[in-house]
């Protein structure tokens, strides 16, 4: 690694030790009317209370010019472990979006809620009437443990409703301790600890990176358990759940040209108890806590130490620290990442209606009106909603009587999964990329629907608009709508350009591998259509397209996405 | 004492001279040649002359002495990288006793690239052959028609890129292609990087060093200053304005603006024109059609009709003749007598009082056509309107930081009324009707009531809406003399997100920390109005410490509603902060405005 980076690095731990846990200067940047922005060592510490600054890159060179700052504003990320919501609470976020945000909301691919556009003097109304809704955003970013994520509907079974309890105790018990989020955002009384307050888990500099946490309940893998640091799989035994398979080391981010940085799957590390997952969470995040690399932010993630280190330090390691061992994985099997659409009947006789939202972008455009649409249905159902790991949302616990009238009111606007005209848009996700996101290279979001659209006609004339296969655009390398698993992936290269990866697994137990690099659209359709073709007429009876492409050996020549795993 | 006009020109020749001189070497003549009499100052430049024929100088006095060349350290860089790389080129110059200054592209005054004479670029490409954010400015500025002639700059460009991307490097590539256009001399050669360009930076960054030190030396073996004599240039004024070129008319107000304020630059090289941050500037406008011929319509006249001047038309005299917007009563009573119904006559005799004024200041000469008609020959109407007047603007920078620019902050009148769009004539003409590349006609009027204070002094501006243009002077005077007294500005307009002049400017020198306080009052952000007057009634205690402090006021702007109520303000702070009555108030700014404390540009 170059000495740059590393001296960035320290800066920002350098910033968590100095900012008195989590406080920094952040309430004095608020009150500063001069500028829409807060100093530069506070946007790393607001991103612990979930608030991420960020500027409408479509209008920075216009502004520059004006000799305007940026246009800046700020993305507020609502933690919801597991997706679990209910009416009131969407309701109350609707008219946030509405009031304070710039008129959207958006479900993200960890089961949360976003706000765009908050600008500064909004900041702080729109944290306290989140906070009214009894939702919160700590530590929905930051180098802590982010929103837990859990198979996404609790309602389903038995099974669903104990593993999203365990995802919310997991959440609960790794959620930081510091009073600073009270303090700057609600008011919250100053105490004699202010400042120092006790972290038992994370101490005064928190994680080394982000970590991410995921609860899977085969035979679906919607929460892509293999990309998360640490990833549970529920393992039942007679319909009842025994325990689960622990996974650690996944994860998506990459930095483009530099090979020591690459996607890596977790491996499945052994089986624990129910009784034992908090406990095994705790334990892992205090191992990266205390052996991550704190010098380089590039290496800093959870799956760098289990790729430095091994299989072998990381056992002994957790079983020191937990006082027993991990008892052997159990068998279990996934049939896919992505969601399952439209009605499905819960065991106490209740129904689910998972409806599709494109790219997570709940918005009231011309001709679309899903923002509108789901307020609908918040007012109408008063019950509950689900957000899925696919961006999607669900209805949940509906009775049978309603059923017609809330398919009504979802097919007047539009986010019904029969509504798309191909089964490719309801698999594919994006990350939001331009305008708003900093790190973004490339158009994802919005690009998305013009892409899905070219290959659309292309799939019609191949017969296989109703073959899922999951597509993934990102603006940037590091990964947000986990382009790395995905059997098309693209990511943001420059404006208009692309890295084309193929070949993931369906159920995201396998990485995708690059074919093209810093490629144009006219060259990834080119690239793909011979693919899509051979594929529609050599096909095996229930073979996806990832696996396809391997059995055939057509990624011979490509690359591993995950380049140097040892 | 010399005249007011020769020390003007003796100003002006100085200020030219430092092309020649350099600042340093100028600084030093200026302070070798203070305290001389007029006569003694004649007696120098025949002296001086001599030398310049004879070709040789004597040696200077140590103190006087140019100093060695510094090595200026530019860099751009969206990730970090190019940063990291200049600080460690500045540590490396620091080790070798190479004199740098390290600088981000992002706080770069263009205006100084002129005047560098080592120059290191370290610059990274990003997209598809984009510059970084803090890189853009000084990319447009250098990739633009202005860029000055770098005759004297030796510089060496370290460009980082990602070679996986079309136009590699294009960034560097610029830099280094335009900078050798405009004559200056490479001290090493373009280098390129990629991702990995550990090597290559450190390869680049020792070649660069040597060749700066190799260059320093030269120079101090010729450091001897060359005076050229050059002659004053004759001066522009009110009688004789200057033609500037328009080099830029940049909107500054943002996207959904409920106005349109323009930041014009005016290329003024070689025109003589001299001025002092406060000063104002003449700029002789013509009316645009967007007034002239709607005008003409309502008249019911023909603007190609002939009138008593020779070659002239109508449309000629009312575009470049005339005042064909603002009202006065000669006007109004002359076009009273016209009138066949009287209704006018009638109307002026009712407003006799105290309504005349907001009536008349509420309509342009297009209402009174419209409302009033009346039958009025071109030869005949063109006598009842005044001659067109030259159109007076702050001016918004200042000459320390570029003498042969000046720049003005206007806003586009427009609104509409009595069911038509109406027009301010100077301010649209200027912001709509003239593209970079042309000329105004322009002179200097000088305000010598609105000065800054000693450079020393501390200093609170209030200057919201356009009011702020004298104070993007001020400050530019002050940061460029180095001044160490306090400012605060206050600033006020509708909209935050759109209306803030200059915004990333004041941040800027905020940041530099010569801005000490920096606040603003938004009128349209909430649900009441907020001005300036109540940011000020805010800040009670502490502007009354700055005034305790030697602070002086200075207030520009609206002089209708604006002025009077800051005025207000100020009067309610110093009654809470010293419990003085009416008397005291009046003698606490009576002593303010004896000593030049309390100075306001308003109208």
């Amino acid at each position: 690694m170059s000495p740059p980076e590393q001296s960035a690095v320290v800066e920002v731990e350098r910033i968590k030790a100095a900012s008195r846990r989590l406080r920094g200067t952040i309430a004095d940047g608020l009150r500063d009317e001069a500028t829409g922005a807060i100093a530069d060592a506070d946007t790393q510490l607001t991103k612990f209370h979930g608030i991420y600054q960020q500027d409408d890159r479509d209008l920075r060179n216009e502004r520059q010019q004006q000799r305007l700052e940026p246009a800046h504003s700020f993305m507020v990320r609502v933690r919801v472990p597991g997706g679990v919501c209910s009416a009131p609470q969407w309701l109350a976020l609707d008219r946030l979006a509405r009031e304070h945000a710039n008129g959207t909301l958006r479900l993200t691919t960890r089961q949360a809620f976003q706000f765009h556009g908050v600008i500064k003097r909004r900041l702080k109304p729109t944290i306290t009437a989140i906070n009214g809704a009894l939702l919160d955003t700590i530590a929905a970013c930051g180098d802590v443990n982010r929103n837990v994520m859990s198979s996404p509907n609790p309602q389903l079974s038995a099974l669903h409703q104990e593993t999203w309890q365990i995802a919310c105790r997991i959440s609960e018990r790794l959620t930081p301790r510091t009073r600073a989020y009270h303090e700057i955002w609600l008011d919250g009384e100053r105490l004699p600890d202010s400042g120092a307050e006790d972290e038992p888990l994370y101490g005064p500099t928190y994680l080394p990176r982000k970590f991410k946490i995921g609860v899977a309940v085969p035979p679906w893998n919607d929460v892509d358990v293999y990309t998360q640091d640490l990833g549970f799989i529920a393992v039942s035994e007679q319909g009842r759940l025994a325990g689960f398979n622990v996974t650690v080391g996944g994860g998506m981010g990459a930095t483009h040209g530099e090979p020591d940085t690459y996607p890596r799957l977790g491996d499945v590390v052994g089986f624990c108890t129910p009784a034992q997952a908090v406990d095994v969470a705790w334990h892992v995040v205090a191992i990266q806590r205390d052996c991550g690399d704190r010098t380089n932010r590039k290496h800093a993630r959870f799956k760098y130490t289990i790729a430095d280190r091994g299989l072998e330090w990381f056992g002994a390691e957790l079983a020191a620290r937990l006082g027993f061992a991990l008892q052997p994985a159990r068998e279990f099997r996934f049939l896919g990442v992505g969601d399952r659409y439209g009605w499905s009947k819960g065991l106490d006789g209740r129904w689910h209606l998972t409806l599709h939202v494109p790219s997570g972008r709940l918005a009231d455009t011309p001709g679309h009106t899903l923002l509108s649409g789901m307020r609908d249905l918040a007012q109408m159902h008063g019950g509950r909603f689900r957000l899925t790991p696919n961006q999607n949302v669900i209805v949940a616990g509906v009775r049978e009587a309603d059923k017609r009238r809330i398919e009504a009111v979802a097919r007047r606007h539009g986010l019904m999964h029969d509504q798309l005209p191909s089964a490719l848009r309801r698999e594919a996700l994006s990350c939001v990329a331009l305008p708003t996101c900093a790190l973004a290279m490339a158009e994802a979001e919005r690009y998305l629907p013009e892409l899905v659209g070219r290959l659309e006609t292309r799939l019609a004339a191949l017969g296989l608009l109703d073959e899922p296969i999951t597509l993934r655009v990102t603006g940037c390398p590091n990964g947000c709508a986990r382009p790395y698993v995905a059997e098309i992936g693209l990511v943001g290269k420059g404006p208009g350009r692309y890295n084309l990866f193929l070949g993931g697994g369906f159920s995201g137990e396998r990485l995708n591998r690059m074919l093209l690099e810093n490629a144009d659209e006219t060259e990834i359709l080119a690239a793909l259509e011979p693919l899509l073709a051979a594929y529609a007429l050599e096909r095996l009876s229930g073979e996806h397209f990832g696996d396809f492409l391997h059995r055939s050996d057509r990624l011979s020549g490509s690359s591993g996405a995950e380049r140097r795993q040892p | 004492m010399m005249a007011p006009g020769s020390r003007i020109q003796m100003k002006a020749a100085l200020q030219r001279e430092s092309v020649g001189l350099g600042e340093a070497a100028l600084a030093g003549f200026r302070s070798a040649v203070t305290g001389f009499s007029a006569e003694q100052l004649l007696w120098a430049s025949g002296y001086l002359a001599g030398l310049a024929t004879v070709g040789a100088a004597p040696a200077a006095p140590a103190q006087a002495a140019d100093p060695r060349p510094r090595l200026t350290i530019l860099y751009g860089s969206q990730t970090g990288n190019g940063r990291a790389l200049a600080t460690q080129l500045e540590a490396a110059a620091a080790r070798r006793g190479v004199a740098s200054e390290l600088v981000s592209m992002a706080d770069y005054a263009t205006a100084r690239l002129k005047r560098e004479q080592l120059l290191a670029i370290i610059v990274s490409t990003h997209g598809e052959g984009d510059p970084p954010d803090d890189a853009m400015e000084l990319h447009r500025f250098i990739s633009g028609r202005r860029i000055p002639s770098l005759a004297s700059l030796d510089y060496s460009v370290l460009a980082l890129g990602d070679s996986s991307y079309e136009n590699f490097c294009q960034t560097g590539r610029d830099f280094d292609a335009r900078l050798e256009a405009a004559g200056a001399r490479r001290l090493a050669d373009l280098v390129e990087c990629d991702l990995d360009y550990t090597a290559q930076a450190a390869t680049w960054a020792t070649r660069v060093l040597e060749e700066a030190e190799a260059q320093i030396g030269r120079h101090e073996a010729a450091n001897v200053p060359q005076l050229r004599v050059v002659p004053a240039p004759p001066r522009a004024g009110r009688s004789a304005p200057f033609e500037a070129e328009l080099l830029v008319n940049q909107r500054l107000t943002g996207r959904g603006s409920t106005k349109d304020v323009r930041h014009l630059e005016l290329d003024i090289e070689g025109s003589g024109l001299t001025w002092e941050a406060g000063d104002s500037l003449g700029v002789v406008v013509r009316n645009p059609a967007r007034i002239v011929e709607p005008l003409l319509e309502a008249l019911a006249l023909d603007g190609a009709a002939a009138v008593d001047a020779p070659d002239r038309t109508l449309r000629d005299e009312l575009v470049t003749g005339r005042e064909i917007t603002t009202l006065n009563r000669p006007f109004l009573e002359a076009w009273a007598a016209a009138e066949p119904s009287g209704r006018l006559a009638d109307t002026l005799a009712e407003l006799r009082g105290a309504g005349f004024g907001q009536w008349m200041n509420s309509r342009q000469l297009i209402d009174i056509v419209r409302e009033f008609p009346a039958e009025v020959a071109s030869q005949r109407l063109l006598e009842m309107l005044r001659p067109l007047q030259s159109r007076l603007y702050s001016i918004s920078s200042a000459p320390e930081l570029a003498e042969e620019e000046i720049h003005l902050t206007v806003a586009l009148v427009h609104y509409e009324a009595f069911g038509a769009l109406h027009w301010g004539a100077g301010s649209s003409w200027l912001a709509l009707d003239r593209d970079e590349g042309e000329s105004l006609s322009v002179y200097v009027e000088p305000n010598p009531r609105f000065r800054l204070p000693a450079d020393d002094a501390p200093m609170i501006m209030i200057g919201p809406g356009t009011g702020i243009a004298p104070f993007r002077a001020f400050m530019q005077a002050r940061a460029a003399r180095g001044a160490t007294g306090k400012n605060w500005l206050v600033f006020g307009d509708r909209n935050f997100a759109t209306d803030f002049l200059y915004q990333a400017e004041w941040l800027r020198y905020r940041k530099q920390g010569l801005l000490q306080r920096l606040d603003v009052a938004f009128s349209r952000d909430q649900a009441g109005k907020r001005y300036v007057q109540h940011r000020l009634l805010e800040e009670s205690r502490e502007l009354y410490r700055w005034l305790q402090d030697g602070a002086h006021l200075y207030v520009c702007g609206d002089a209708s509603a604006m002025a009077p109520d800051v005025d207000r303000a100020l009067r309610e702070i110093i009654v809470r902060e010293t419990n003085c009555d009416e008397d005291g108030v009046e003698n606490y700014l009576a002593e303010l405005r004896r000593a030049g404390r309390y100075q306001r540009d308003v109208y």
